[in-house]
């Protein structure tokens, strides 16, 4: 038996999957943000974070409870206002990842934190709402998503599009002229989904240690497809689990 | 020059029933005090707007002094739900919330629409969202050079803007600083400013990355020490995120928070 929880195996991979990235995060708060500070501690120490609060390059030593804590405005390399976040560096193009959560994500990883239908006899749930994340989801250079896998969260149809992944296919993100290339991962506590690249469907391409096909397939709300060959990632290590263990609880 | 009032006068004499209220600071240096002070005085049928509607608005909503919100995002940050805006969405208690609903981009640009005396401002947003159907202030424009599609939003003028700034001087002139969100624009889209501060100094003295606001953009001032608080102000507090964990549970329940509106906010040491 494993000595990690599923939330750690989901924040270390999602932190795994910004190795890559060639400079800048757009992080979202909760499960973006832990993904985030802890790709700074393990495989990409100099990855700028960015807040929508107004903190570029935010370096916070614990982890912030809102997008909004000191820390993250007195260890930035520069705090602008709201609206030049959202318009000179969001708009402009010059954020590599945005890091999202989300409420629902339907089969082409389009988003929803706005309401969710609870049946004919209750109004609909409330959500927090769009916050930044359409424009998010629209500009930065690509998009990841980290979710709890379940068939509460990953649904066959939206109860509402809050934000769009890549709408009902592959050409939709043009059509709509979005600019960034769009969700390009979905980091989940059982394993990735990525977009197919004909279809733009989300297919499961790796599953965490111990997670099997029958259990992903029975968390996604339509029939998921799975890659001709399904991978394993690796298990956390010693020194992703002490750091993550240590943001935490710091 | 503004005027230096105590909070209560300025309070009732820029905030009337029905006026529209943008009460802005995202996350620090959130105007609670004066928040507090519109429940003690009961002014009512108001239309909030603000960015990021979290704990301030759920205990103004609760209250039932609210008819109409314009947001784009209202949860307790870090926490979850605001379950008094939620009770009012989805259950219309106290009363029933009327919602003009946004993104962050959207919001922070109608504000500058505002600011800048325009009728609307453009972005490019909204794109194949379910956000546009459910307004009337999002629509396209067409720019006139590239032919491009891009969204359009209807600038945002409250009547009054409220917000807690660090420090101002004994002319109304307000300084910043930190992390200062909207403030600036929800400020300059307003017919009236107040603002409350930590303290009144006899000069301000210029801060890295300050907002001043001169004191003839600005109603009136009250000094407040601690009047953002729950949320804080750089340099003289710190965020009691314990308070917002321990809002969660204080506001699930109608009865827990009108008790606690009542003992924190009506009676005792704050209600003077």
């Amino acid at each position: 038996m494993s000595d990690w929880t599923s939330d750690e195996l989901m924040t270390v991979n999602a932190a795994r999957a910004l190795a890559g990235v060639r400079k800048t995060c757009f992080v979202g708060i909760g499960l973006p943000s832990a993904a985030a500070n802890l790709a700074r501690r393990t495989v990409r120490p100099d990855l700028v974070l960015i807040y929508e609060s107004g903190a570029l390059g935010a370096k916070p030593t614990r982890l912030p409870l809102s997008i909004g804590d000191g820390e993250l405005a007195d260890t930035a390399d520069a705090v602008v206002s709201v609206p030049e976040m959202f318009n000179y560096w969001l708009q402009a193009g010059r954020i590599d990842v945005g890091f999202l959560g989300a409420a629902q994500v339907d089969r082409f990883a389009n988003i929803n934190t706005t309401l969710v239908d609870r049946g004919p006899d209750r109004p609909p749930g409330r959500l927090p709402g769009a916050g930044g994340a359409p424009e998010i989801a629209a500009s930065c250079g690509e998009v990841l998503i980290v979710l709890r896998h379940s068939t509460r969260n990953f649904v066959d149809r939206l109860d509402f599009v809050t934000s769009v992944g890549h709408g009902g296919g592959p050409d939709d993100r043009g059509r709509l002229g979005l600019r960034g290339r769009g969700p390009v991962a979905v980091i989940t506590d059982l394993g990735v989904m990525r977009p197919d690249p004909g279809t733009a469907e989300l297919v499961l391409t790796d599953l965490h240690p111990g997670a099997t096909v029958e259990q992903a397939r029975a968390a996604t709300g339509w029939p998921l497809k799975t890659a001709a060959d399904v991978a394993v990632t690796a298990p956390p290590t010693d020194a992703e689990l002490a750091a993550l263990r240590a943001l935490k609880a710091a | 020059m503004a005027d230096i009032r105590t909070l209560p006068e300025a309070v009732a004499e820029l905030i009337h029933d029905g006026d529209c209220v943008a009460m802005e600071g995202f996350t620090h240096l959130i105007p609670f005090a004066a928040a507090h002070e519109i429940i003690r005085q009961g002014i009512t049928d108001l239309t909030l707007v603000r960015m990021t509607p979290d704990v301030i608005y759920d205990q103004l909503i609760g209250t039932g002094l609210v008819k109409k919100l314009i947001f784009s995002w209202g949860g307790n940050p870090g926490v979850g739900s605001l379950h008094r805006f939620r009770d009012a969405v989805e259950n219309g208690w106290p009363r029933p919330l009327e919602l003009d609903e946004h993104s962050h981009a959207g919001m922070a640009n109608r504000y500058v629409a505002g600011a800048s005396g325009l009728p609307f401002a453009v972005l490019r947003g909204y794109r194949g969202t379910d956000l546009a159907s459910r307004t009337d202030t999002v629509a396209t424009v067409t720019c006139p050079f590239t032919g491009e599609e891009l969204a359009a939003v209807k600038a945002i003028n409250p009547d009054v803007t409220v917000i807690h700034a660090q420090q101002a001087d004994r002319e109304g002139n307000v300084q910043l600083w930190g992390l200062t969100g909207v403030q600036k624009e929800a400020a300059l889209a307003a017919r009236r400013v107040l603002v409350t501060v930590e303290e009144i100094v006899d000069e301000l003295t210029p801060s890295p990355g300050g907002v001043v606001l001169p004191g003839w953009v600005v109603t009136a001032v009250a000094r407040v020490p601690g009047g953002a608080h729950p949320s804080y102000a750089a340099g003289y507090s710190v965020r009691d995120n314990d308070f917002y964990q321990a809002w969660d549970p204080i506001s699930r329940d109608r009865e827990k928070f009108t008790a606690w509106i009542r003992e924190h906010i009506l009676t005792g040491a704050a209600a003077r």
